[in-house]
């Protein structure tokens, strides 16, 4: 009953877990950046009249739209879980969890979904200004989104608000849990890591028209909002992960000192940081290690003097504090994902920076040698966000809410075979939709702006007919 | 009311009411679209009423399920874990749907088409079905233990009661996006006969399975038995509905037999959550081990604050979305719809 193929319940459920939250964060981050982009040029559309960048909103339109549909059905997943899988978790969370996810619909996915109905379809029903407002109502639906659900998760990483009774959390202060210093902190990361998935898509798409020459004098324009969007988010993304890594050593210390391979309080007055490190469990310490020195104390508290404990004592505090049993996540994975992330983030900031500087030269629409790298960009915020939950989700376990609900303990008691059934099932199923997504992308981006192959009713009904050529 | 949670069961059976009489019509016009469409102009003609709609009435059962997660955590865990595979079909189903509806049109080819078009019938249907049997199982009650966890097999729910209550639903769907049918097409299109037909053969269907559904409920789990005096009120409302669809439906009136078909579905998932009253989930082991309103609440701080936030959204939603039916409310030819030319 417990274990099936050796796998525990509570270890299906846990890959089930990332593999619903992965494959959902494909595309929901993609949603809100391109929800943004989208709106600011129909804005530019709306205001200049100009035929070609109307015909540019409904092209990345479209693409929105084959994104979008899967961000909604894999996002239905992610809700259901909590109580299928995780029985003892929405017991125990309910009264506060249950609060930001029914915000989260009453305020967001009802408006996004109405409203990019009436954006998509209804462009000929509704005034243009009407239009405008509808997408962007869009982006503040998927932005206002991302906003409950972090505050949903920052609220596991570390609770405030509430208080423990009859072994649950209730809920005493509810705008202390609405302004979690942690949930802003994670937001603007998560917001502006958003931004950086929809540019990179944004600017590759527009590089690779730039390059054919082909609808020059649009793409050109999308070029230069993807960049600027791209700038602001790499940049966000790098300054508020700074700020999420102080808060962690305050909060959630044993995090922390995963992310850094700190298996020992350092000795002396200051903190290194490890360049590249072989952590291992099984030893509790770090079979090789390059470290540079004070770094690590500049990235924890922005000075030269701190130091933050290591695993080893915080596993002692823990012991204490908790009782008997493993408060240590397993390091590599946390180790590895988190240096994945902030590479890829580092990245991405000097790809922007390159192109930011030729756009000062005056050399933006000319197709350098520089654009195929472009056309790989894409992958890295995606990267990213993949290592950046891992580093996040698997640091702070043993605990699915900080200190006070241990995962194990979380968990649904089901039978292995139908968590696994259905692991399985999820599977297939998103396999086939990354594929699927990824294909019709890639063939719509390439395609261009031009009469579409079906003038469909259902859904993309694509008219890149310029507004004035109609008359 | 000072009873919060009696007010957010109601506000519950509330949002599944809207739920299954929106979604209802979405999941019946996707069955039916292989029967009644004959030509590629008639299947599009078929999704095009449902086209604009479709998702944001799917997000009622998202809200549904973030209500009970919020106002009856305990519920909401034990309910889905107990129906592990019946909610894992759902969520497969509505992820196939959803995915059905937005593809099918990006590529011009009969083979694309007709795979989305099986993936759409099969996953309009299974929901359709699933509902109904959760439902039945919900009154029919699980094995919930001390612990208030569920102490059975995972097929428990698999029965004959819940096979019913599930062909009940899917009946009673496919007969509300038949109406939905007549009330979207235009009354001189070919498709628009062919509705009608299908709306009076499933009529009578519905009305057989919903009536052999409520005599079972009637003498197995003692449905109305917590009704009192108005134990007849909802099952008679129900069957004078039906009647009066059959009645529109001959005299040709379309939006009072939509309306009627919707009416059903809104007094049957009455029926379901009144008899539930004063449990959410009714234990086969022992009265004492039922979960009830009052155990399965959150507090009161929580209650209230959820009472705020739906008081001052739930009208606006319901507003704006309205005015999303009234911008598309043109009804849709078969015969208008440009077919182009191309890999077909």
């Amino acid at each position: 009953m417990n274990e099936i193929l050796g796998f525990s319940t509570l270890d299906l459920s846990r890959f089930q877990f990332a593999t619903t939250s992965i494959f959902h964060y494909f595309f929901v981050p993609f949603t809100v950046g391109f929800a943004l982009i989208i709106a600011v040029l129909q804005t530019l559309a709306y205001r200049s009249r100009d035929p070609k960048l109307e015909n540019l909103t409904r092209f990345f339109g479209h693409l929105f739209f084959i994104n979008f549909a899967v961000g909604v059905v894999t996002g239905i997943v992610q809700e259901f879980q909590f109580g299928m899988n995780w029985q003892g978790f929405s017991n125990f969370v309910g009264n506060i969890f249950g609060i930001p996810l029914a915000l989260e619909v009453l305020m967001a996915f009802f408006l996004e979904s109405t409203f990019l109905g009436l954006w998509w379809f209804g462009k000929d029903r509704i005034p243009a200004w009407a239009s405008l407002a509808s997408i962007w109502i869009v982006a503040a639906g998927t932005t206002i989104s991302a906003f409950w659900i972090i505050i949903a998760n920052a609220w596991m990483q570390h609770p405030v608000g509430f208080e423990l009774k009859d072994g649950r959390a209730v809920m005493t202060d509810a705008w202390a849990i609405v302004t979690n210093p942690k949930g802003l902190e994670w937001f603007a990361h998560i917001w502006a890591g958003s931004l950086t998935v929809a540019a990179f898509f944004v600017l590759a798409v527009s590089a690779d028209h730039l390059r054919r020459r082909a609808n020059v004098e649009a793409f050109r324009v999308s070029f230069r909002v993807a960049l600027i969007t791209a700038l602001i988010g790499s940049g966000g993304v790098i300054l508020a992960g700074h700020e999420q890594g102080q808060s962690a050593v305050r909060d959630q210390p044993m995090k922390y000192a995963a992310f850094s391979a700190l298996w020992d309080t350092p000795e002396g007055n200051q903190m290194p940081e490890s360049l590249v490190a072989l952590p291992s469990n099984g030893a509790r310490e770090n079979r090789f290690e390059l470290s540079v020195p004070y770094v690590g104390s500049f990235l924890a508290f922005n000075n030269f003097t701190e130091k933050a404990k290591g695993i080893n004592d915080l596993q002692k505090e823990y012991e204490a504090k908790y009782g008997p049993g493993n408060y240590t996540p397993w390091v590599w994975p946390v180790y590895w994902s988190f240096r994945a992330m902030v590479g890829l983030g580092f990245l991405m900031l000097l790809v922007t920076l390159v192109y930011v500087w030729r756009w000062r030269q005056g050399k933006l629409d000319d197709p350098g040698r520089l654009y195929p790298l472009l056309l790989a960009m894409p992958l890295a915020p995606h990267l990213a966000n993949f290592s950046g939950w891992i580093a996040t989700e698997m640091g702070r376990q043993p605990w699915i809410v900080q200190g006070l609900l241990r995962t194990g303990d979380a968990v649904s008691q089901l039978n292995p075979m139908w968590v696994l059934l259905s692991l399985a099932a999820f599977w297939v199923v998103y396999l086939t939709l990354i594929g699927l997504d990824v294909f019709l992308l890639t063939r719509t981006a390439r395609a261009g702006m031009h009469e579409p192959d079906v003038e469909t009713p259902s859904v993309p009904a694509p008219d890149y007919v310029p507004e004035g050529a109609r008359a | 009311m000072t009873d919060l949670p009696t007010l957010w069961f109601i506000l519950t059976a509330a949002i599944f009411a809207i739920y299954f009489f929106l979604d209802g019509f979405d999941f019946g016009v996707g069955a039916l679209q292989p029967f009644l469409a004959r030509s590629e102009a008639e299947r599009r003609a078929m999704i095009r009423t449902v086209g604009p709609f479709w998702a944001a009435n799917e997000v009622w059962v998202i809200l549904a399920a973030g209500v009970i997660f919020a106002a009856f955590p305990h519920w909401y865990g034990t309910l889905m874990t107990a129906l592990y595979p019946e909610f894992t079909l759902i969520l497969l189903a509505l992820i196939g749907r959803g995915v059905a509806f937005e593809y099918r049109a990006e590529i011009n080819h009969r083979r694309w088409r007709t795979f989305w078009d099986v993936t759409s019938f099969v996953t309009n249907l299974l929901p359709a079905f699933l509902w109904g049997a959760i439902m039945a199982n919900m009154v029919r009650g699980l094995p919930i233990d001390a612990s208030g966890r569920f102490d059975g097999s995972l097929l428990y729910s698999v029965n004959t009661f819940s096979v019913l209550g599930g062909l009940a639903t899917l009946s009673l769907f496919v007969l509300h996006g038949a109406t939905y049918l007549l009330l979207r097409l235009d009354d001189d299109d070919v498709l628009h006969g062919r509705a009608r037909r299908a709306a009076l053969i499933w009529g009578a269907v519905a009305s057989a399975l919903v009536l052999a559904f409520v005599y079972q409920g009637f003498i197995r789990t003692g449905l109305f038995g917590t009704f009192g005096l108005q134990e007849w009120l909802f099952p008679l409302a129900a069957a004078v509905n039906l009647g009066l669809i059959w009645l529109a439906l001959t005299l040709g009136r379309d939006a009072l037999a939509f309306a009627a078909t919707g009416l059903t579905i809104v007094f049957s998932t009455a029926t379901i959550f009144g008899s539930l009253y004063p449990n959410v989930l009714p234990s086969t082991l022992g009265d004492a081990y039922n979960l009830t309103v009052q155990n399965t609440a959150s507090e009161p701080y929580t209650l209230r604050l959820l009472t705020w936030v739906g008081a001052a959204f739930l009208p606006l939603i319901i507003g704006y979305q309205a005015w999303n039916f009234y911008v598309f409310r043109q009804r849709i030819r078969a015969h208008d719809e440009k077919i182009p030319g191309g890999h077909d």
